[in-house]
């Protein structure tokens, strides 16, 4: 069997320079790591350039800005960017982050993972840094399987998808991310996928101007989900995202849980921004108070 | 130093003890979870830490505990965790991530009986083997065992300054015993406290290497401080960035355990108590080796020719003394609760033509002197 990348091969993007896709961004993207080790076909590179130029335009100084992942294709993007960048554990990001924006505040820390890393192995990270109302960021890109490993399912796969450990179909609901982070209490929700280039990038913006939890899902293609699963060619899944994705920033977060049946829409937008103490400010109020009683003796 | 446990004299539970000697080592963070028998460490940091300036967080469990402290430290603060039994297993795929990062931090082991729940409430010293060989891979670790509250609080801080000196991840293993155990304290004057801070890089950005291997432990560009590097656990070559090469990633490992190795007589102590004329050794550490030195006292005035060898770090073991003092003695007896782990690094750096014996004890208490007495006169036959 062929697969789609074999298909598509990196010829067709060898004409592609460097240079010129990056162009501009040279000061956020360690250019003398390219190319990555991303697919053809996969969305992590536009991932890649829109978190470098959101970055850039963000305003904070980008000492300042730490990326932080774990495990799996995802995993691999913050060492791309040009910023203090910590490839930790799988399932484990989250948990660094907080240490790392707790030590020091004025950090602008970005958890950048897959589906795998955050909301499967590392769940209980998610919905707890949530609870608590971090001043974090995480951008979830959900490709809806395990690419690094081979294509095994995740908590996102789809139930009835085709993948290497569910040959004869996938018998689990998936996650939605979107009302899991409301539900666990995240303070500011998105979705988009990498086609909605601008979209994402004002998101990232706005995602390092929210003081709190910030989730931003970005629903990646990946070849070796496609190939299995209804999407054969590595532009199908994009076809997909652009004839069926609806943006409705007041969607009801139940209702958008993802089957990738072709006949149903992909909900995406801005769902959810409020803006509640973060627990890196409330701990500062407790050591100001704490203070106040005086030194122990 | 305002907010700190002042020099002069106290009685005072080891746990608590481990808690303020981190404060005076400079450790302004914690993260744990609740575990018998470590919660008085926890309880107390966070009443005491926000006093210091510092931040507490009980964190959702031990993984994120030892995680978050991970990246406390690498954005340049002294950070802790305590734990016990499974938590320190939960802990273990972070020790391998600690040495990888060369991320200074310390857990303390406040070792409770097992295997699995176990005993919560009692003691075991089954952590020894897990501490140095629980994470997958080749890595070093340092870990101490106080057998007072005196020593509780002292090796806290040594923990924390050898941390620091060796980019690496020290353990305090205590036992249920040391951490519950009222005892004197005394406190000295902080200007006898040595406290050491990891070496910060000196090269400018573009000059700085974050894996630098023409060092043994290279400077550490903490986050923010506009390096901008990436740090990765993935094996990686000088600059952090991944590497699959023979040479690089053999250099790294190499590195990563040289650290230790080659500084191994500088960072291990131990304490001999009759061993000048000993014929039977006994090795023991922690609260057994109280039970053990009662029996030395008690059987030297009988007149057997036995003594102690007491190991405070059982990583890196003093395996050099432990060799010169097994040419001299004719017989070895390790004493441990738990059902045979020093024993096999005694066997393994003793002199191989003596008789080296262990008696196995795992019950949740600490064996009695009586007990201990016992079989020293059957391996007397007396």
């Amino acid at each position: 069997m062929s697969s789609a990348v074999d298909r598509v091969r990196l010829k067709d993007f060898s004409s592609i320079a460097l240079s010129t896709f990056y162009k501009g961004l040279e000061e956020a993207i360690r250019i003398d790591r390219m190319p990555h080790i991303f697919c053809p076909g996969c969305g992590l590179g536009i991932v890649l350039k829109g978190l470098a130029e959101a970055i850039l335009k963000s305003g904070i100084p980008i000492e300042k800005h730490v990326g932080v992942s774990g495990i799996g294709c995802t995993g691999r993007l913050p060492g791309y960017l040009k910023i203090d960048a910590y490839h930790v554990t799988h399932g484990r990001p989250i948990a660094f982050a907080v240490g790392l924006k707790l030590a020091n505040p004025e950090l602008e820390v970005t958890v950048v993972g897959g589906d795998g890393d955050i909301v499967t192995i590392g769940g209980n990270h998610f919905i707890h840094a949530a609870r608590r109302n971090h001043d974090i960021n995480v951008i979830i890109v959900n490709n809806f399987i395990y690419g690094m490993t081979g294509g095994q399912y995740g908590a996102t796969t789809p139930v009835g998808s085709y993948t290497t450990t569910s040959p004869h179909g996938h018998v689990e609901y998936p996650f939605n991310i979107p009302l899991l982070a409301y539900a666990a209490g995240a303070t500011f929700i998105a979705r988009w996928t990498p086609i909605h280039y601008a979209q994402m990038v004002d998101t990232f913006i706005q995602m390092f101007e929210h003081k709190g939890f910030a989730v931003v899902e970005i629903i990646a293609p990946c070849v070796l989900y496609g190939e299995r699963n209804r999407f054969p060619s590595y532009t199908d899944m994009v076809k997909y995202f652009r004839d069926r994705c609806v943006i409705d920033n007041e969607a009801d977060l139940p209702k958008i849980g993802i089957s990738l049946d072709p006949k149903e829409p992909l909900v995406i937008g801005v769902f959810h921004k409020v803006r509640k103490k973060t627990y890196e400010e409330l701990y500062r109020e407790l050591i100001e108070r704490v203070s106040k009683g005086g030194a122990k003796e | 130093m305002p907010g700190l446990l002042r020099p002069g004299k106290y009685f005072m539970q080891g746990n608590i003890a481990i808690g303020e000697a981190a404060l005076i080592a400079g450790c302004r963070f914690y993260a744990g979870y609740p575990i018998t028998p470590s919660n008085e460490i926890a309880e107390w940091m966070s009443r005491r830490l926000p006093e210091v300036g510092g931040v507490f967080i009980q964190m959702e469990d031990e993984i994120g505990s030892i995680v978050a402290v991970l990246g406390a430290s690498a954005a340049g603060v002294k950070a802790m965790t305590a734990t016990s039994g499974p938590g320190f297993s939960l802990m273990m795929e972070s020790v391998g991530l600690a040495s990888m990062m060369e991320i200074p931090s310390v857990i303390v082991n406040v070792m409770r009986a097992g295997p699995s729940t176990g005993i919560p409430t009692l003691v075991g010293q089954g952590d020894i083997m897990q501490a140095k060989w629980g994470s997958h891979g080749d890595y070093e670790i340092i870990a101490y065992l106080p057998n007072s509250v005196q020593e509780a609080f002292d090796f806290t801080i040594k923990a924390f300054n050898t941390a620091e000196r060796y980019r690496i991840m020290t353990m305090v293993l205590a036992d249920q015993v040391i951490g519950h155990m009222m005892g004197k304290l005394i406190v000295p004057d902080y200007s006898e406290v040595e406290l050491v801070e990891r070496e910060k890089p000196t090269v400018s950005p573009d000059q700085y290497l974050v894996a630098d291997s023409r060092y043994l432990i290279p400077p550490m560009a903490i986050a923010g401080a506009g390096y901008r590097v990436n740090y990765d656990s993935l094996t990686h070559d000088d600059r952090g960035y991944p590497s699959v090469d023979r040479e690089v990633s053999f250099r790294l490992v190499q590195r990563l355990v040289r650290k230790i190795r080659e500084n191994e007589r500088k960072i291990a102590e131990w304490e001999e108590y009759e061993t000048d004329d000993a014929d039977l050794l006994m090795v023991a550490y922690g609260c057994t080796s109280r039970s053990v030195k009662e029996v030395v006292k008690k059987l030297r005035r009988e007149g057997f020719r036995v003594g102690l060898f007491r190991p405070k770090t059982a990583w890196p073991f003093p395996w050099w003394r432990l060799r010169e003092l097994s040419e001299r003695v004719n017989k070895i007896l390790v004493v441990e609760i738990n059902m045979g782990q020093m024993v096999h690094v005694v066997r393994e750096y003793a002199a191989r033509d003596i008789d080296i014996m262990h008696v196995p004890y795992a019950p949740g208490y600490m064996p009695d002197p009586g007990y201990i007495e016992g079989i020293v006169r059957k391996v007397y036959g007396a």
